[in-house]
């Protein structure tokens, strides 16, 4: 194996595609938590979307209907944790992780019948481009629209939060939601709206796993993705734009490991493996060290119940 | 009409109560989902929860299951009555395990009355030394203890699945993920012929009348629910704050170690690589349907320990994925949180007129 450089931009575009589930992830959970809510069941939410798109698309053989249905059932399941968490007003951190136990468990009960069943070549865009171009073909073409999708959200993302009236609505909520409240927001209702959205996008990653990336469907196979997102967002201190560059830090990992087992390195898969939540902590300590830094971003209510009285 | 009030404090007997009202809907909410399969579910739901436990076997296989829940739950309510979000407690016992289970290594081919005592306390430092680490990174570098004990629980079990594929595989185990097999020396005595159930028991009990006694005798205890209930007010009662992060992380680490201990000296006999179904998560939920309570803890890790023997039966009888003992597991947290509602507010349903209502 050479290390010219069209097998490095091939290199880039497979970093580009294993972080996709990543930054829909976190780019997600990144807008509840601006909000207020901390939500950790973004694996349960992962893992649903992940069979409910593949269970779509082996029934109905359309890949739009499975790929809106993951984002549908993303939105379902994550209604769970909002009524809960809002209306009843329980433990975000302890309704999270119920969320997470049971869509796991959910998702192999429904993905009974569709374990071993082959997926369906979802279709790429600009297949041409991509091997007429060196270096920049592969990282630029030939990519599903999920993935530009993804590229695109935490600019998005950034837009709507610093840009737009409800970006700032959804900040203050997250910041100070009393005086939100006392300003005439209905700051229940806002949190509920970005639950679902996260919800949404924990779903449509869960299908690029298990439509686009490994197309098949195998129990449990976010395998820790969903808390590695969770990861990123803190990581990324609750801004978009570091969400995505650590997705693709996380993402590289991912891939070297691969191709590092392939070449033989003699460091034991194990330990290349163990390296993405290593160095999540890693990065964690080194951001949360600093605690003004932390704090300036921190979205003040983040996990705190929000009760008005009636 | 219906009208919601804040209750000024909390019924003591409503708090034990709503754990029943949970379990219930639950049973409720499972038959509902059986229906939904295609299945009897008045059947499936005697399958679950009646067939595995109608005999004397079913039973000891219950108490082998609620063994390890009560242990890690017990060492987690200590962390959550703090305050302290330990969620890694599934790493903590593979840590234990693998620690634990390394002395066993050691004293493979030998045998002696001193060998198990060596194997269970190694577990449990292991555990310790294992949740040390995000209380350390809590206390003196201000990280999050959810996500940093978290990681460490796929960091744990990768290293698990290194050790026995690699270094300590059994060299005559034809390259089966696994290592040699313990010496009786090294394992739990049972606790009757012919049945499963051993003396691992007897740890999680000592655990429950040990952390009674912590709680609700000693002055450690005290600070542990004062700073529950308020940092604020610990922190000007003059509470070492840090000591105490990095004592219940160390106590329910223990716990948790030797919960896994107890898994590979009991029912396993050796290190492989599925050494537990998630125990570490799923007493998370235990604590909590025991209400942090070392009692109630005993009683939420026999129901807890009925749904993963349920969805065993199930998948023999029913052929439903034995998946669906999370399903009930999450469930039961769900409804639980739920009915929590019912603690903090007044529900009360009023039937008056338009201006009695104004008055």
């Amino acid at each position: 194996m050479s290390l010219d450089i069209s097998f490095i931009g091939i290199l880039i575009g497979s970093i580009m595609a294993s972080s996709v589930p990543l930054i829909l992830a976190a780019s997600g959970e990144l807008v509840t938590e601006r909000s207020g809510v901390l939500n950790l069941g973004v694996e349960g939410m992962m893992i649903i979307g992940a069979i409910s798109g593949f269970a779509l698309m082996v029934i109905t053989d359309n890949l739009f209907i499975a790929i809106v249905g993951s984002m549908l059932s993303g939105v379902i399941i994550s209604l769970i944790f909002g009524f809960l968490s809002q209306s009843l007003l329980t433990n975000h951190v302890a309704t999270g992780l119920a969320l997470t136990i049971f869509g796991i468990g959910l998702s192999a009960m429904l993905g009974k019948n569709f374990v071993g069943i082959p997926g369906k070549e979802f279709p790429i865009l600009f297949s041409s481009l991509k091997e007429s171009i060196p270096f920049f073909g592969p990282i630029l073409f030939g990519h599903s629209i999920v993935l530009y999708f993804a590229f695109a959200l935490p600019f998005l993302t950034n837009y709507f939060l610093k840009k737009t009236k409800l970006g700032l609505v959804v900040r203050a909520v997250g910041d100070s939601p009393v005086s939100a409240s006392n300003q005439g927001i209905n700051v229940i209702l806002v949190r509920y709206c970005c639950i679902l959205y996260g919800g949404a996008m924990c779903g449509l990653a869960g299908a690029y796993l298990s439509l686009i990336y490994t197309p098949q469907w195998i129990e449990n196979m976010t395998a820790g993705r969903g808390w590695i997102a969770l990861a990123l967002v803190v990581f990324a201190t609750w801004s978009p734009i570091k969400v995505l560059i650590g997705a693709l830090i996380f993402g590289g990992i991912t891939i070297l490991q691969l191709h590092m087992q392939a070449i033989g390195f003699r460091i034991p898969v194990q330990f290349l493996s163990a390296l993405p939540y290593l160095m999540t902590i890693i990065v964690l300590v080194v951001i949360s060290r600093d605690s003004r830094k932390i704090k300036l971003n921190t979205p003040t209510s983040l996990g705190r119940i929000f009760y008005k009285e009636k | 009409m219906i009208k919601i009030e804040k209750r000024n404090d909390v019924p003591m007997a409503l708090y034990f109560f709503t754990p029943f009202i949970a379990i219930i809907l639950t049973i409720l909410g499972g038959g509902i989902i059986f229906y939904i399969l295609g299945f009897n579910p008045i059947e499936a739901l005697k399958f679950y929860f009646i067939t595995p436990i109608s005999n004397l076997y079913g039973f000891s296989e219950l108490l082998l299951k609620a063994t390890p829940l009560c242990l890690i739950a017990i060492g987690l309510s200590f962390c959550f009555k703090s305050n302290n979000w330990n969620i890694g407690a599934e790493g903590q016992l593979t840590f234990g395990a693998i620690v634990g289970g390394g002395v066993a290594l050691l004293f493979y081919n030998q045998e002696g009355f001193y060998i198990l005592p060596l194997v269970i306390v190694a577990g449990a430092i292991g555990g310790m030394i294992f949740a040390l680490i995000p209380a350390i990174l809590k206390t003196y570098f201000n990280t999050n203890e959810i996500l940093v004990s978290l990681m460490l629980v796929y960091v744990s079990k990768l290293l698990l699945d290194y050790l026995v594929v690699g270094p300590w595989s059994n060299p005559e185990g034809f390259n089966f993920p696994e290592t040699r097999q313990f010496s009786d020396s090294s394992r739990m005595p049972l606790l009757f012929e012919g049945l499963r159930i051993h003396a691992g028991i007897f740890l999680a009990l000592a655990a429950v009348m040990l952390s009674w006694f912590i709680l609700y005798k000693t002055y450690l205890g005290f600070q542990i629910k004062v700073s529950g209930l308020s940092l604020k007010t610990a922190k000007y009662a003059g509470f070492k704050g840090k000591t105490m992060i990095l004592v219940v992380f160390m106590i329910s680490g223990a716990c948790a170690g030797l919960a896994g201990v107890g898994e590979i000296t009991g029912p396993i006999g050796q290190l492989h690589r599925m050494i537990s179904p998630d125990y570490g998560f799923t007493a998370i939920i235990v604590a909590f349907l025991g209400r942090l309570n070392p009692f109630g803890i005993i009683f939420a890790s026999l129901v807890v320990a009925l749904t993963y023997l349920g969805a065993e039966t199930a998948q023999i009888f029913l052929q439903i994925p034995k998946y669906t003992g999370q399903v009930f597991q999450g469930m039961i947290l769900f409804f639980l949180l739920a009915s929590d509602y019912l603690l903090f507010f007044k529900v009360k349903i009023l039937n008056l007129k338009k201006n009695e209502l104004r008055h």
